[in-house]
């Protein structure tokens, strides 16, 4: 996989740190939580404009060809801001299994409206238990002469209900194939999920003779989409990594300015130790998704273990230093005007997104020979 | 423009000739079966006279002690090239903690009694800070050493000193002034260790072993020129010297003692195998921890392996800081995963029970990370407040006479 240049990198992550400065302030986040959509479309546009819808997707196709470790860097960005999106579903996930699977005329046909954000799309990956493994795919996929049709339920697909484009991952005779389909289908029934995190989308989709178009081969894409789930699971760490750091730093602003005992509770060594314990955790996410970033760009032979260990690793941090700052700042994290509540919020979202913490950390001990 | 390609052409070519320079002299003199040779052998002695002798031990400095006053890339080129041929040293600038306290803050009379042995290695030293009532308050030191003619007298006891039953001199903090503020009453000498006054007993610690001593000191004596620094300024090189100490530790802790453990093992196989061994693997709770334990050992590396890039780049990493913190977890849970594994097994111990004697004397031995260099709690506040920058705790005696703290003068005559 491709990388921008150093100064090309640094260029884009200071743009893209004031446009989220100016138009995903908590004011915004807390106004697009509560919209149906769950995203900002001029906001959208304009990360479309900066070539960060794009980022993962070939210059060809219309996007920068930037790779994991730039993906990384935007997410820890969007991580700090709360960024309401589909970056993650479309940009990401989805771009990564048009790029993964072996079909040029589908890459044509599909990326580059995913590239300049004008076509929302989503993967629908996992079942109704949740789990984003190749025994959690619960749609079936048969064929009858040259047509595919979808039948069975796909549930958490991120973004699912704002997607003008679906790629449902199912199962056919041959083995796990991947299907194009449109969301606007005879035969879909679309219903948007409550969810805990309020700046995430998620949604169940049950399939009913949906008409499917095969992408690539029917035989062995689990590979593919494990790739893809790969590069999410970097985009979503660099977010963990991103949204600890930042809710850390809040925390300690507080602890200097609040005062308590005629002094700042930052003094108290209760407090004290509190955040030496959380930078630790913080910094240890920030490099663990960095290093599964570059691991990935670089095809590292030990990459999929550095992706394991950035999962669990990043979600734990995540949720460690939002629940701890919540209990830091004492009175003020507990009431809903402050944005505490939203960081924890979004950390335990995560920590569930594509595998639990338990899940990867059994899977890095496979990894690693156990 | 052209002045400073001309400069820089220059520059390269000097490096290229001390390159060659360096290069020549170790061929000529360095003997490869040197290599791996223990500090305070006859031959490691005999070839640090030669590196010093020939100004590569501490090329940054002065030429009057034994420096070339060469810039950090040329010092670097100098210990690039002993590096490849493994020969030891130079870089005693950087890295020679006792000599760099000498040179910065001696007197010249002191400095030409004890640069050139300090770099030869021909003294042995040990540092004699700590005391049984000076811990992680090391500022509230009693040792006590007072002005007798040309010579200061010294009282008290010293604690946690490794190296001492050998020692020739010891670094001595000591109290010198009992009206002012703890830290402003301190001064820093160098103790002769071989005199009556000076007892060392060996402590015993939890893991049965013996590193340390405590130091009983009884109308010690040592020469004025012995004074570092001025009188009652050895809190500023105190600092000093622990800077020159931190930048060389941080090295890892040690491992298990039994030699069980396969040297071409990596972390990683290590915990695997031994539970495999222990017939413990399929334990999906044991493999969660295995999962935790590897995953703290292999975050520290990345962390430092990042701080390192980013010092490189010049930016300050706040990260090298927290590298204690880390290594404190990690020992204490891979004891703690290494005992759960082996359950009853860990119940007994002896040359017999390799794997128990392992779990168990990395239980005891975490302490000596947590607790020694300075307590996490310590460390855990010095991060709260050099690196996120949280206000200090108010401190009781910090403008008080020290006479007049609490606990000063329990020990007192």
């Amino acid at each position: 996989m491709h990388t921008l240049g150093v100064d090309e990198r640094s260029a884009l992550q200071n743009a893209l740190q004031r446009l989220l400065a100016d138009h995903s302030t908590e004011a915004h986040v807390r106004e697009t939580m509560t919209t149906t959509s769950g995203y900002d479309v001029s906001l959208w546009q304009k990360l479309a404009e900066m070539g960060i819808t794009g980022l993962l997707i070939d210059e060809q196709h219309g996007g920068a060809g930037a790779g994991p470790v730039e993906i990384e860097m935007v997410m820890e960005e969007a991580g700090a801001a709360l960024l309401c999106s589909p970056l993650l579903a479309s940009s990401v996930l989805a771009a990564g299994v048009l790029q993964t699977l072996d079909d040029a005329d589908a890459r044509t046909r599909l990326l580059p409206g995913i590239a300049n954000g004008s076509c929302i799309a989503s993967v629908a990956l996992t079942g109704v238990h949740g789990t984003w493994t190749e025994a959690g795919v619960e749609v079936q996929a048969t064929q009858s002469g040259d047509t595919w049709a979808l039948q069975g339920t796909a549930s958490y697909v991120i973004h699912g209900q704002n997607a003008q484009l679906l790629l449902v991952v199912a199962r056919t005779a041959q083995g796990m194939a991947v299907f194009e389909v449109d969301p606007a289908s005879a035969g879909i029934s679309m219903s948007p999920l409550p969810t805990f995190d309020h700046t995430l989308r998620l949604a169940r989709i049950e399939f009913s003779s949906v008409p499917a178009r095969l992408i690539g081969s029917n035989s062995n894409t689990w590979s593919a989409v494990e790739q893809a789930l790969n590069l999410a699971r970097v985009a979503l760490a660099g977010e963990q990594a991103g949204g600890a750091r930042k809710m850390l730093e809040i925390t300690i602003e507080y602890a200097k300015q609040r005062v308590q005992f005629g002094r700042a509770i930052g003094s108290f060594q209760a407090i004290k130790h509190m955040a030496a314990d959380l930078l630790l955790e913080s910094e240890s996410a920030t490099s663990a998704a960095r290093h599964a970033a570059q691991a990935l760009a670089d095809g590292a032979n030990d990459a999929d273990s550095a992706v394991t260990l950035a999962a669990f690793a990043c979600a734990d941090a995540f949720n460690t230093v939002t629940a701890t700052s919540v209990q830091m700042h004492g009175g003020i994290a507990f009431t809903w005007e402050h944005p505490a509540h939203l960081y924890l919020r979004r950390a335990r979202a995560d920590a569930q997104l594509f595998g639990t913490s338990g899940f990867y950390r059994e899977r890095y001990v496979q990894q690693l020979g156990g | 423009m052209s002045n400073t390609n001309e400069n820089s052409t220059e520059t390269a070519f000097a490096d290229d000739a001390l390159r060659d320079t360096v290069r020549k002299w170790l061929a000529d003199n360095w003997d490869p079966a040197l290599r791996g040779q223990m500090p305070g052998t006859e031959q490691h002695r005999a070839w640090l006279a030669k590196v010093v002798d020939a100004r590569w031990a501490a090329t940054r400095w002065p030429v009057q002690w034994y420096g070339r006053e060469f810039n950090d890339t040329q010092a670097r080129i100098v210990e690039k090239e002993f590096a490849r041929v493994g020969a030891f040293g130079t870089a005693q600038d950087r890295t020679n903690l006792w000599v760099n306290t000498a040179l910065a803050y001696g007197n010249d009379r002191f400095k030409e009694t004890f640069i050139a042995a300090l770099l030869k290695n021909e003294i042995a030293m040990c540092l004699l800070y700590s005391e049984p009532g000076a811990g992680s308050d090391l500022a509230g030191i009693r040792t006590r050493a007072e002005r007798v003619g040309d010579e200061f007298v010294v009282n008290g006891s010293k604690v946690w000193t490794s190296g001492a039953m050998t020692a020739d001199y010891g670094m001595l903090i000591a109290r010198t002034d009992w009206d002012v503020p703890k830290h402003a009453g301190i001064s820093f000498f160098f103790l002769p260790m071989k005199q009556a006054g000076v007892e060392v007993r060996p402590l015993r610690q939890i893991t049965d072993e013996s590193h340390f001593n405590q130091v009983f000191i009884t109308d010690a004596r040592l020469p004025a020129d012995n004074l570092l620094g001025t009188l009652n300024s050895g809190w500023r090189v105190l600092q000093t010297a622990l800077a020159y100490e931190r930048s060389v530790m941080g090295e890892g802790a040690r491992g298990p003692r039994s030699g069980v453990a396969s040297p071409t093992r990596s972390g990683e196989e290590e915990l695997i195998a031994l539970a495999r061994e222990a017939g413990a693997l399929h334990d999906p709770v044991i493999r969660q921890d295995i999962a935790r334990v590897i995953a703290y050992k292999k975050l520290n590396a990345l962390n430092t392996a990042r701080a390192k890039a980013e010092l490189a780049q010049g930016t300050s990493s706040p990260i090298m800081s927290l590298g204690k913190l880390a290594m404190s977890r990690i020992l204490h849970e891979e004891a703690r995963l290494r005992t759960a594994m082996l359950a009853a097994e860990s119940l007994l111990e002896g040359s017999a029970f390799p794997r128990a004697e392992d779990a168990n004397f990395l239980t005891l031995n975490a302490y000596f990370t947590s607790i020694g260099g300075g307590t996490d709690q310590i460390q855990r506040n010095i991060i709260g407040e050099r690196v996120l920058g949280l206000p200090k705790e108010p401190e009781v005696d910090r403008d008080v006479p020290f006479r007049e703290v609490r606990g000063a003068v329990v020990q007192q005559r």
